[in-house]
């Protein structure tokens, strides 16, 4: 069997990995429905309808979640062939080819007679529905929170979560020091790739990714000593203070209501 | 389940041979698993389960490090974060993305690695889509919690008194590795494989993951064990003996208790646990009494010994709660022992879950007051 170069699948990996938040932060910057509002309403009411979505017992409601979705994405000017494809693409690509052949295998009254003697179940129709719609309307609704707002802002939003201040202090460090370690991993892979002629083996590979793991490992480790050196330079005692610009408008109560409403009405509905 | 049925016939054996491969592969990056595949109500509980390991790492790493934590625990969940995107080939020709949480275990103590893992896990589920909010839990549960507990305890156990070089390690580090994410697979095709026997429409049709246990467990252990779990294997064992040559300072200091630490009084409640396993799986003797435990009757029951009137109150109340494993039984698992030990082991766990809770939190609170 023919396999990839190992060097260049993680080199694009790290690649699209950085692409993806720079494209998340070129959105979050339009003006748009959901840039517009407040982020602990966008952190609420994402909550609630992933909630809704995933309680439903009916396939209508999940799918009226889903066009909600849509029309949240459209006036917020999330690019619309993008949003979809990314959902419906990569995503169910996964879940699709796993769902497949439980159409088969869930007992149940025969619906469909296929060649082979394969039969498709009613009941294997309706559980394959229900992942498919459930698996890409939460999706969907994750997708738009992160497009739809600065992860710095999520940040700060969770305060209203109760999510104590030092673990978001270091989840914002963590999600800085995330692209400090990409670059210099595909710095890595880059300047190793730029010295090799032909193909590597299998083992020569492992020993590339391993050495790579290893010099990761010890710069992160040596890096958080500098880092916290550095805090305590600038008088870092252990208390952290963020700054709170939350300010809640009539658009926000408005929308967010509105929102809410509706994942507390596809509840009921979708008992 | 009964596959026969449906693929009765001549069925196209090469086909079914692709999808299958596909599947396999597909499995092994399952790790991560999206919202949609598991209930609300599974995924509260496996918030409940991984919350006393959150509480104890925060606990142990404020202990150990206080202000130096923030730093640490970012550039660690960082780390974990690219190393999930590194690909390491394996023998046979194939390669899988690894979670980097064994070595964590390793080098930092179980503790430091869940609080690691969880926070990596979180950027990529709350910032790049990469696993559900809802699932969150389930999958700090499989890969923050189950691979560096496994890991970190099977490395010890091999590590006991040898030198920083010896190879007794290397090979706690491999067999370490390899079991803690076959484990976490397990885990993840026990939640999968639940989902159908608790949660239907009318109708039969289940409304989450669909495949029974019989079929999701082999579905996510065996192609881990192959190909997942040889590639984190293969890279802690790598990434070890690296630093073995580049920087031993790292490994040394994880040799000392106050880094790796011991999981706390499972020793002291080995024979504890080891009689509530043994009153588990002797549960179904209950079957062979007649008849239902003394003042436990249901309306039918009360009915049926001849009580004329069933009290109003009791008529009303008996609709209010339909508990999970009604008569410690699932049906769609067609063996009502196995259901009864299943049932008893999910007790066990819920109420051990949230005995040790209490106790965490009366700890927390009785040593701040004695800080003041």
């Amino acid at each position: 069997m023919k396999r990839h170069n190992v060097l260049e699948h993680v080199i694009r990996d790290i690649s699209r990995a950085l692409e993806r938040s720079l494209f998340a932060e070129k959105i979050s910057a339009r003006p748009g429905l959901l840039q517009g509002l407040d982020a602990r309403v966008k952190v609420v009411y994402t909550l609630a309808l992933l909630i809704s979505v995933n309680l439903s017992h009916s396939l209508l409601v999940i799918a009226a979640i889903y066009l909600v979705v849509l029309g949240l994405a459209c006036s917020s000017r999330v690019p619309k062939i993008d949003f979809i494809l990314r959902v419906w693409l990569f995503l169910p690509f996964f879940t699709g080819v796993l769902i497949v052949p439980a159409l088969f295998l869930t007992p149940g009254p025969p619906l469909i007679p296929l060649p082979y003697g394969l039969i498709i179940t009613s009941t294997g129709l309706m559980t394959s529905l229900f992942m498919l719609l459930r698996v890409s309307t939460s999706v969907s609704l994750t997708l738009l929170l992160i497009l739809t707002t600065p992860w710095n802002t999520v940040l700060r939003a969770l305060h209203i979560m109760r999510v104590p201040d030092i673990f978001i202090l270091t989840l914002g460090m963590t999600y800085r020091y995330i692209y400090l370690l990409l670059h210099i991993a595909n710095d890595m892979f880059l300047s190793r790739k730029s010295r090799v002629v032909g193909r590597l083996s299998s083992a020569e590979e492992r020993h590339v990714m391993a050495a790579a793991g290893t010099t990761l490992l010890s710069k992160s480790l040596n890096m958080s000593s500098e880092v916290y050196l550095a805090m305590k330079s600038r008088g870092f005692h252990g208390r952290v203070v963020t700054l709170r610009i939350f300010e809640m408008r009539k658009r926000d109560w408005v929308w967010g209501g509105l929102l809410l409403s509706l994942s507390a009405a596809a509840i009921i509905l979708g008992r | 389940m009964r596959l026969s049925n449906h693929f009765s016939g001549e069925s196209p054996r090469y086909l079914a041979g692709c999808y299958g491969l596909l599947l396999i592969w597909l499995a092994t990056t399952a790790m991560h698993i999206p919202d949609g595949y598991l209930s609300p109500s599974t995924s509260a509980i496996m918030f409940l389960l991984v919350l006393p390991f959150w509480l104890s790492g925060v606990r142990k790493l404020r202990k150990d490090l206080n202000a130096r934590v923030a730093p640490l625990i970012a550039l660690l969940a960082a780390f974990s974060f690219v190393i999930m995107m590194f690909n390491i080939p394996i023998p046979g020709g194939t390669t899988a993305h690894v979670t980097g949480a064994a070595l964590a275990a390793v080098i930092l103590g179980p503790e430091a690695a869940t609080i690691a893992i969880t926070t990596a896990l979180i950027i990529q589920a709350i910032f790049f889509g990469d696993g559900g909010i809802l699932a969150l839990g389930a999958n700090c549960f499989n890969m923050a919690v189950i691979v560096p507990q496994f890991s970190a305890a099977i490395y010890r156990s091999f590590a006991k008194n040898t030198p920083i070089d010896s190879s007794r390690r290397l090979a706690g580090a491999a067999i370490g590795a390899w079991t803690g994410i076959t484990m976490a697979a397990f885990f993840a095709g026990l939640e999968f494989g639940l989902q159908p026997l608790l949660f239907k429409s009318p109708d039969g049709s289940p409304l989450y993951a669909p495949y029974p246990l019989s079929v999701s467990i082999p579905a996510m252990v065996i192609p881990h064990a192959l190909i997942a779990s040889a590639a984190e294997a293969l890279l802690t064992v790598l990434v070890i003996a690296y630093l073995r040559r580049s920087n031993p300072a790292i490994l040394e200091s994880a040799g000392k208790p106050g880094r790796v630490a011991e999981p706390s009084g499972t020793g002291k409640f080995r024979k504890l646990w080891i009689t509530m396993l043994a009153l588990a799986v002797i549960s179904p003797l209950g079957l062979l009494a007649p008849g239902t435990a003394w003042g436990e009757w249901g309306t039918e029951e009360l009915a049926r010994m001849g009580l004329k009137a069933i009290p109003e109150g009791i008529a009303r109340l008996s609709g209010i709660w339909g508990a999970p494993l009604q008569g410690y039984n699932l049906p769609a698992l067609g063996n009502s022992n196995l259901g009864y030990i299943l049932s008893a082991l999910v007790g066990i766990l819920v109420v051990g879950v949230v005995a040790w809770l209490f106790t965490r939190l009366l700890s927390i609170g009785s040593t701040e007051q004695s800080g003041h």
